[in-house]
């Protein structure tokens, strides 16, 4: 007569952890791939109007950034709420941005240059006066092209 | 993902005192548009929308009716790929107040832009059947020599309102 040997005495048997560092590892990668890197902390709040004729920005490399808008939450008990020009990681005034252009210009290559492009990226609640005297100091330093941050948005109306 | 997008525009190159001014283009030529700090829209001296915006500035540049009060056409010229066509002579001019808000700045320039972009997709789809964007670079170099685009943005005003 053959033996049947009673499976399963020892209470349930372990997890295989053989699949763990697999999880691990795609975590890992997928948070790796996913993740992008912010390249300046906002210090104003920024929500940008509506548009439908936008175009996409190509070569993000040759385009600089100008925020302007009212200062964030945290720091308006120290700024108040008038709008201000933010550039790289700090406020800044209009006669910064001088500066600001040809310290951009010096980082790329001299051919693209004629290629830049400003990227406006400007709360709604703004009033042109600030923008204007923003736009009058690009064009004294020949940084023509740029482009009005919007959303795209169904038809404003 | 944070894709940015916008409207693009070109500023013009700043005075060089050496170069005289351009002759100063005739009244009839040029479709003012004012924004006031009230965003409030002046079109061609009455008080406009920006709903109607868009129709008002086409009927301006293309004038199909010849009207003595909108815009003149240059003498037609042959362009190629297009053919025959009478260029407008018709200036968008655009003046903001310092207290007219981005917001409005924005909605107005967009109506703007999208009028020149549909004449284009017009002309286009009568010349090539296809609109302008999905055209080849030398067919829409020459709708944009048909019809260039011509937004002047003066110098703001304390026009207050």
């Amino acid at each position: 007569m053959a033996k049947f040997g009673r499976k399963g005495k020892g209470g349930t048997p372990g997890i295989s952890t053989a699949s763990l560092p697999d999880i691990v590892f795609m975590l890992l990668f997928f948070f790796m791939v996913t993740t992008v890197m912010r390249e300046v902390s906002l210090k104003v709040k920024i929500s940008p109007p509506e548009a439908t004729e936008v175009k996409k920005l190509e070569k993000k490399s040759l385009v600089s950034y100008i925020y302007i808008g009212p200062p964030i939450k945290a720091l308006i008990s120290v700024y108040g709420t008038e709008p201000r020009i933010q550039l790289n990681d700090a406020y800044a005034g209009v006669e910064d941005l001088g500066e600001y252009i040809i310290a951009e210009r010096e980082a790329r290559n001299e051919k693209e240059v004629p290629f830049m492009t400003t990227s406006l990226k400007v709360d709604k609640e703004t009033k042109m006066g600030i923008i204007s005297d923003v736009k009058q100091k690009l064009r004294d330093l020949n940084a023509l092209k740029i482009n009005y941050s919007t959303k795209k948005g169904i038809k404003p109306q | 993902m944070d894709v940015d997008s916008g409207i693009m525009r070109k500023l013009p190159p700043p005075l060089d005192p050496e170069i005289p001014p351009p002759p100063p283009i005739k009244q009839r030529n040029v479709f003012t548009v004012l924004v006031n700090s009230n965003d409030m829209l002046l079109v061609e001296n009455e008080i406009g929308n920006i709903a109607t915006l868009r129709e008002e500035c086409k009927e301006f540049v293309r004038n199909p009716s010849n009207s003595p009060i909108l815009s003149e056409k240059k003498d037609p010229v042959m362009l190629d790929l297009v053919g025959s066509y009478q260029t407008s002579k018709g200036v968008v001019s655009l003046q903001n107040d310092r207290g007219t808000s981005y917001d409005i700045y924005i909605r107005v320039q967009n109506e703007l832009v999208a009028a020149y972009r549909e004449m284009r997709d017009e002309l286009s789809m009568q010349t090539f059947g296809r609109k302008f964007n999905e055209l080849k670079k030398e067919q829409s170099k020459a709708i944009k020599k048909a019809i260039p685009m011509m937004i002047s943005e003066s110098e703001p005003r304390n026009v207050g309102g």
